[in-house]
């Protein structure tokens, strides 16, 4: 602040000289102008005690309750012996890579699928606007009544799935009750649900791109290929940015649909993080399941800071 | 260290969300009120009403109004928040067993020991409403037999003859397989209902090792290291390798494995008895069709069959209407109140109260569950026994019964699964 003091002086005491003020009174109001608060602090007050009752409280008792053995009767301190119980639990492994298989998958097929959806949508269709909102309806359907109803359809032999299968002379598999098959079936419903989203943030990436690229590429004589390599693709790097670091946090918490289509089954074969951290909670261990969150916190933490630096990083080099 | 404050936050939250506690005082002269709360499965429901009515016209100073919570873990953790916040009904409708432990009784619920209330109650029934050799409840309705539920019909087509050994029950199942139906229905999609061939077996592990309950609740005796306990995991993979389960067990629901049970597609299910009478208003051939036997084990002359007991009526100590939830409890604990519930709800089982005997068309599984209890060869299921349960069985069970996992493994599986139970309980020993 004080380095440029000399040169706002000197541009303050000439408009003063003209206005024919005192010069000094101008460095005082711009000052306070950019470390002061926007508002006074007593506007900020209802929404200091919204975030402290409803996230900060429940946050820091959380990190508590992590360290107990909690049955709602009572509580004991344990130290650390939860986190230790939670790591030492028997299918954490399988949760562990249950969980990263399914963000990955998830979230790749969201950006392939989202952008090759977002580059159909924006082109010159009869029924773009339709299909814009077929492909956005499943985003709005309660995640619950999609598991539900995909169980139905994936059941073997009476599931609708099945019965195409079967047209074609293909004897499908038992898609959720198979274990080979579980994680898998539910990763691609979790990916039809969830697509419209990244597709509307695809279209509105790509239609952000001026079209002085696109005429720039007609005019070198490239094709369409070239129009999506060249321009497309690289341009919307700030929408793919935005739909891996959306679904990649999702799918790493993933967890409603694959406890209404699995339970985390069969045995334990789908089961991720926070299903295992759900049958603790329904198990009444109310603080081990507390410190598995606390993990599952530090975890997300741990893996999305890093990407989302890293991605953010190479959306600012261009 | 209590968590007054905490709790003190919660109740008062409840408050303002105002769970319509009811709990005004009785007004002069009128009748006294009682709240009584019970899960809203429909059978349950039904009973409890049916219980309410039948007091009520015995005794006109008290009303009973029957409230209603969801059931499963999600109704549990409602009972635990109600009971520690002082927000309970006055009496009100749990599990009893492992599953009553963990709502700490002792500072929840109203000591009944030695109360005339229990006068009528079974000497068998009261160990599994009590802790701390303090009673706490009284039987609500008929128990119920876990074993194998067998289509008769298909048994008298083919022949066969109710098995008391697993040998004869695996011949049966070959018999079964080559008449093209599924010997034996698998349903992991509910995955509770894959935990029948260990915890039904419960029976022939107390017949080999007597001392098994008491040992296991004192961590000295284990699944995986005793063989009369391991053999249930064995039994549940037996019938995967050789192939008995049914095509797509994987993704079946109970709803569809009793379908195929009733309907004779399948010839046996592992299952609790109490699972037909709902089934009776739409298919009423249940009642003869269908028969019980217990799980099968070693030694012929010991076959018998492991029993549920009923779930139990409590008091809760925040109720201020002690004198009328009592008299309530004592006609709950009577054979009028069994007669009334039983007409209701079809029982499954044998009722805890002297003098209460099942009616002459009760159910077959019922007769056949009761001859058990009447030959003295029945034993309750080891949650009734020892407050250690792991909740990941039924997980565990349906990996070793698809193969993922073989059964010692599994055993060895449960056994931590019950060590981090009994930690999370605070129980002495582990």
């Amino acid at each position: 602040m004080t380095r440029h003091r000399p040169d706002t002086g000197e541009a303050g005491s000439r408009a003063a000289t003209v206005a024919g003020l005192p010069a000094r009174r101008a460095h005082p109001r711009g000052v306070r102008r950019r470390t002061g608060p926007a508002y006074p602090y007593a506007l900020y007050l209802p929404a200091a005690v919204v975030y402290t009752v409803i996230f900060l409280i429940p946050t820091v008792m959380a990190f508590y309750f992590a360290l107990t053995r909690w049955t709602l009767f009572d509580s004991e301190f344990v130290g650390l012996d939860n986190f230790r119980d939670f790591l030492a639990e028997q299918n954490l492994s399988i949760g562990f890579r249950n969980t990263v298989v399914y963000a990955v998958v998830t979230s790749g097929l969201k950006v392939v699928i989202g952008l090759g959806l977002g580059v159909l949508l924006t082109s010159k269709l009869r029924l773009r606007a339709f299909l814009r909102s077929v492909v956005f309806f499943p985003v709005l359907v309660s995640t619950v009544a999609v598991g539900i109803t995909f169980s139905v359809l994936l059941k073997p032999d009476t599931g609708l799935v099945d019965k195409v299968l079967a047209l074609v002379g293909i004897s499908g598999p038992d898609w959720l009750g198979d274990a080979s098959t579980a994680l898998l079936s539910v990763a691609l419903v979790d990916v039809w649900k969830g697509v419209g989203l990244a597709t509307v943030i695809y279209i509105a990436g790509i239609l952000s791109i001026p079209q002085d690229y696109y005429q720039a590429v007609a005019v070198d004589g490239g094709g369409a290929w070239h129009r999506f390599r060249h321009v497309t693709l690289p341009l919307s790097w700030p929408a793919t940015y935005s739909v891996i670091i959306l679904s990649f946090i999702g799918g790493l918490r993933s967890f409603d649909l694959i406890w209404t289509m699995t339970r985390g089954g069969p045995g334990f074969t789908s089961d991720v993080i926070a299903s295992i951290i759900y049958k603790q909670y329904q198990a009444g261990f109310f603080g081990l399941s507390t410190a598995g969150n606390v993990l599952l916190f530090v975890v997300v933490t741990a893996i999305v800071i890093p990407l989302n630096w890293f991605l953010g990083r190479r959306q600012v080099a261009p | 260290m209590r968590l007054k404050a905490s709790l003190t936050l919660i109740s008062a939250s409840l408050l303002l969300t105002a769970c319509g506690g009811g709990s005004a005082e009785p007004a002069a002269g009128g009748p006294v009120t009682l709240s009584f709360l019970v899960d809203k499965d429909k059978l349950t429901l039904d009973g409890a009403k049916a219980l309410a009515d039948a007091f009520m016209k015995t005794d006109s100073t008290v009303k009973v109004e029957v409230e209603t919570r969801p059931g499963g873990t999600e109704g549990d953790n409602i009972v635990k928040t109600r009971l520690s916040t002082g927000d309970m009904s006055d009496v009100f409708w749990y599990n009893s067993g492992s599953l009553l432990q963990t709502l700490n009784p002792a500072q929840t619920m109203v000591d009944l020991t030695g109360d005339p209330v229990l006068a009528n109650v079974h000497k068998d029934f009261l160990p599994v409403v009590s802790q701390g050799g303090k009673v706490y409840g009284v039987p609500a309705g008929a128990g119920m037999g876990g074993g194998i539920l067998y289509n008769r019909k298909v048994y008298d087509t083919l022949g066969l003859k109710t098995p008391t050994t697993w040998a004869e029950f695996m011949a049966n199942n070959e018999k079964v397989k080559a008449a093209g139906i599924t010997p034996v229905i698998t349903t992991f999609k509910d995955t509770w209902t894959s935990q029948l061939f260990v915890l039904g077996d419960f029976h022939n592990v107390q017949a080999q090792v007597p001392d098994f309950a008491r040992d296991y609740t004192a961590n000295k005796a284990k699944f995986a290291a005793t063989p009369a306990a391991l053999a249930g995991f064995e039994h549940l993979a037996e019938v995967h390798t050789k192939g008995y389960a049914n095509k797509g067990f994987g993704s079946a629901t109970a709803e569809e494995g009793l379908k195929m049970l009733v309907e004779g597609t399948g010839a046996h299910y592992p299952m609790l008895s109490a699972m037909l009478p709902p089934m009776l208003k739409d298919t009423p051939q249940v009642a003869t069709d269908i028969g019980f036997f217990g799980v099968p084990g070693t030694d012929p002359a010991r076959h018998g069959a492991t029993v549920w007991e009923p779930p139990g009526i409590y008091i809760a100590k925040s109720t201020e209407k002690l004198e009328a939830a009592k008299k309530f409890l004592a006609f709950v604990a009577s054979p009028a109140a069994a007669e009334a519930v039983g007409k209701v709800v079809q029982p499954a089982g044998p009722y805890r109260v002297e003098g209460a005997e099942l009616p002459d068309d009760a159910i077959q599984v019922a007769k056949d569950l009761q001859a058990y209890i009447d030959k003295g060869a029945t034993t309750p299921a080891l949650e009734f026994l020892s407050p250690v349960k792991g909740p990941a069985l039924e997980q565990i069970t349906v990996a070793v019964g698809s193969g993922l996992t073989p059964p010692a493994e599994g055993a060895a599986q449960y056994d931590k699964d019950v060590a981090k139970q009994a930690k999370q309980l605070g129980l002495e020993g582990w």
